[in-house]
C-alpha cells in the first residue's frame, strides 16, 4: 500500500533544511506510520537528490510526525539552483512510499 | 487594558502577494478587533533594503498601496485595528504612505505606528559574530552585505497599542508576534508566563498564512477535496484571556478548516515541535489539542513554552553572484532522447568555461527536475530541458540562457519556446545576536 492511502503531508522551508509532516487521516493509523516511516527510510528515499541528515519527530497527540531534512535545498531558498527551490514538492513523492 | 474577555484576529494575508478580497470579506463580517496581514518573506526585506538605498522614500512592501486604499475605509468604520510587517526595510515610509492614504480617503484621527529598530546593520558592525549556515565569520562576507534585520520580539509592538495605535507597521518581527501582541495588550498578559505566551505563538503560527489554514495548499482530488477555492476564505480566532482559542471562517466563504488542515499549517515550516525558537518563548507545539468544534470551526488548547533565549536572529541578505538560466521544449516521439542530447550538447558546450561556474545544474522538466531519476517514472509527451548555473560573473550568467536558445539552429530537431533569464542572486544567512543589540522605539502619526 502507497503511504498516501493513509496519511497527507506538506514541506516547509528554513534556508537550506526542509521539513516534511506525515499526518495519519485517522488517529489508529498513526502506529503503521510510526512503524513505516522512519527516519532512514526518508533519508534513503531522497537519497539521490540530497545528502543531509534526516531528524524524525513524533506527535502522538496530533497523529503525525514531522521530518527534518539537513542540507536538503541545494544551499538554500535563496541560492538554490533547482527548479522547485522550496523543496515543496518532496511532500508528493513521500506519498509514494510503500508502507506495509 | 487586561479586562477583555476574549478577543477576535483575523489573518488578512499569507504572503505579499496574496489576495486581497478575503481580507476585505473578513474585516466587513468578521466582527474583528483585530486584522493582521503578514507579508515578509525571508529574503524580501533584503530586497527591499535594495529598493530603499536607491529610493529613501520606498522600501515599503509594494502591495501596501492597494491593501491600505482597500481596507482602511472598512477597518476604521468597524474599528478593527491593523497590524503588519509591510513595512518591511522602511517602517517610517510605510507610515507616511499610509496616513497620506487616509488622508486622501477622508479618514480623520486615526492613529499610525510605525516599529523601529530590526535594522541592526551598524550595530553588527562592532561586534564579531559567526554565520549559522555557514560557520564563518560575518565579516567574510565583505562588501557585498546589504541588510541585516533582527527579528524582533512583541514589546514594541504592544508599545504602539499601549500608545493608542490604530494601525500598527513593522518591519521585521517575528512572525507569531503580530498576534501575539494584541493578546498581550488586551488582556494584560505577563510576557513571563511562559506557557501563556507559547500558546500565543500556537495561534500566530496557525493564523501567519492565512489560506493555509482555510484549505490553501491542500487540496488533492479524490483524497483531500476543498470547495470553490477560487472564493478561499481566511480564517480568524475568538482567543480566551486563558489563550485557548477556536479557529474559524467565514460563513459562506469557500476553502475548509478542519483539524487536518490545522495540523498540516501547526508542521508549517518547524523542525523540532517541542522547541519553536522565537524572540518571546521557545514555544512548545507537542502538547497542543486540536478539537472539531463545528463546520469550519476547531478549538485549540495545550500550547506551553520554555523561557526565551534572550538572543535574537538576524537575517543578512548579500549579493551572492548571478544566476543565469535557460529552456527550451521538446516533443513527440522521440522527446526524451532530444532532450537528452540538447543538454549534451550544452554540457561540451559549457566545458570550456567550467571554472568560470560555482556550479551548473540540467534539468528535464517532467522527467527528473523535482526529484531525480530514482523516483520520477514514466514517459512523458513531452520534455523540458533546464539549463541554470550560479556565477560570480554576470557575462557567464548570461551565457546560459543564449546558449540554450542557440539550440534553435545547432541542437537537435523540433526544440521549441525557448526562454532565458539571468538575475543577480540575493541570498541570505543568519547570525544570532544579544537581544539589546536591537534598540526598538516607536514613532506616530495621526491623520
Amino acid at each position: 500500500m502507497k503511504l498516501r492511502e493513509l496519511a497527507h503531508s506538506r514541506t516547509g522551508d528554513k534556508g537550506n533544511i526542509a521539513n516534511i509532516s506525515v499526518i495519519a487521516y485517522r488517529a489508529e493509523d498513526y502506529p503503521v506510520l510510526v512503524k513505516n516511516v522512519t527516519a532512514e527510510r526518508v533519508k534513503d528515499y531522497f537519497s539521490e537528490i540530497f545528502e543531509g541528515e534526516v531528524v524524525r519527530y513524533e506527535l502522538p497527540l496530533l497523529g503525525a510526525m514531522n521530518f527534518v531534512l539537513y542540507d536538503a535545498l541545494g544551499g538554500g531558498v535563496t541560492r538554490s539552483l533547482a527548479l522547485d527551490k522550496h523543496g515543496k514538492s518532496l511532500s508528493s513523492a513521500l506519498l509514494d512510499m510503500e508502507i506495509s | 487594558m487586561g479586562n477583555e474577555t476574549s478577543i477576535r484576529i483575523g489573518s488578512g494575508a499569507g504572503y505579499s502577494g496574496d489576495r486581497v478580497e478575503p481580507a476585505i470579506d473578513l474585516a466587513q463580517r468578521g466582527r474583528l478587533q483585530y486584522l493582521v496581514f503578514e507579508c515578509l518573506a525571508e529574503r524580501t526585506i533584503a530586497l527591499a533594503q535594495q529598493q530603499k538605498a536607491k529610493d529613501p522614500t520606498r522600501g515599503y512592501d509594494p502591495m501596501l498601496e492597494d491593501r491600505m486604499r482597500a481596507i482602511l475605509p472598512v477597518c476604521h468604520g468597524n474599528k478593527t485595528k491593523i497590524i503588519t510587517n509591510m513595512g518591511a526595510a522602511n517602517p517610517l515610509g510605510a507610515m507616511e504612505r499610509t496616513a497620506a492614504i487616509a488622508e486622501e480617503l477622508g479618514i480623520k484621527g486615526m492613529k499610525i505606528a510605525a516599529v523601529m529598530g530590526d535594522d541592526v546593520l551598524e550595530a553588527l558592525k562592532q561586534d564579531t559574530h559567526s554565520l549559522l549556515e555557514s560557520g564563518q565569520p560575518l565579516a567574510s562576507l565583505g562588501h557585498t552585505i546589504i541588510s541585516a534585520n533582527a527579528y524582533l520580539g512583541a514589546h514594541p509592538l504592544v508599545e504602539a497599542l499601549q500608545g493608542g495605535a490604530d494601525i500598527v507597521i513593522t518591519g521585521r518581527v517575528a512572525d507569531p508576534v503580530l498576534f501575539t501582541a494584541p493578546l498581550i495588550y488586551e488582556f494584560g498578559w505577563d510576557m513571563d508566563d511562559f506557557k501563556l505566551m507559547g500558546q500565543g505563538v500556537v495561534l500566530g503560527h496557525l493564523l501567519e498564512c492565512a489560506g493555509h489554514l482555510t484549505g490553501g495548499y491542500f487540496a488533492d482530488p479524490g483524497y483531500k477535496e476543498v470547495p470553490d477555492l477560487h472564493r478561499l476564505g481566511f480564517p480568524m480566532a475568538e482567543v480566551s484571556a486563558d489563550g485557548s482559542f477556536t479557529l474559524s471562517k467565514l460563513d459562506g466563504s469557500g476553502g475548509v478548516l478542519n483539524l487536518a488542515t490545522c495540523k498540516e499549517q501547526l508542521l508549517y515550516e518547524i523542525h523540532d515541535p517541542a522547541a519553536y525558537y522565537t524572540p518571546d518563548v521557545i514555544a512548545d507545539f507537542s502538547s497542543v489539542i486540536l478539537q472539531e468544534a463545528g463546520k469550519d470551526r476547531v478549538a485549540v488548547t495545550g500550547g506551553n513554552g520554555i523561557p526565551k533565549s534572550g538572543k535574537l536572529k538576524v537575517s543578512v541578505g548579500y549579493t551572492d553572484g548571478y544566476m543565469g538560466e535557460g529552456q527550451i521544449s521538446y516533443g513527440g516521439p522521440g522527446a526524451e532522447a532530444r532532450a537528452r542530447l540538447a543538454l549534451k550538447i550544452i554540457e561540451k558546450r559549457l566545458q570550456a568555461y567550467k571554472n568560470e561556474y560555482e556550479e551548473i545544474r540540467y534539468d528535464l522538466i517532467g522527467a527528473n527536475s523535482l526529484y531525480g531519476e530514482k523516483i520520477s517514472t514514466g514517459n512523458p509527451y513531452e520534455l523540458r530541458v533546464r539549463v541554470a548555473a550560479r556565477t560570480s560573473k554576470r557575462e557567464a550568467a548570461r551565457r546560459i540562457g543564449n546558449e540554450v536558445e542557440a539550440l534553435y539552429t545547432n541542437g537537435p530537431s523540433g526544440g521549441g519556446g525557448a526562454l532565458k533569464s539571468l538575475q543577480e542572486i540575493v541570498a541570505i544567512q543568519s547570525v544570532l545576536i544579544d537581544g539589546q543589540l536591537a534598540e526598538t522605539r516607536v514613532h506616530y502619526k495621526v491623520t
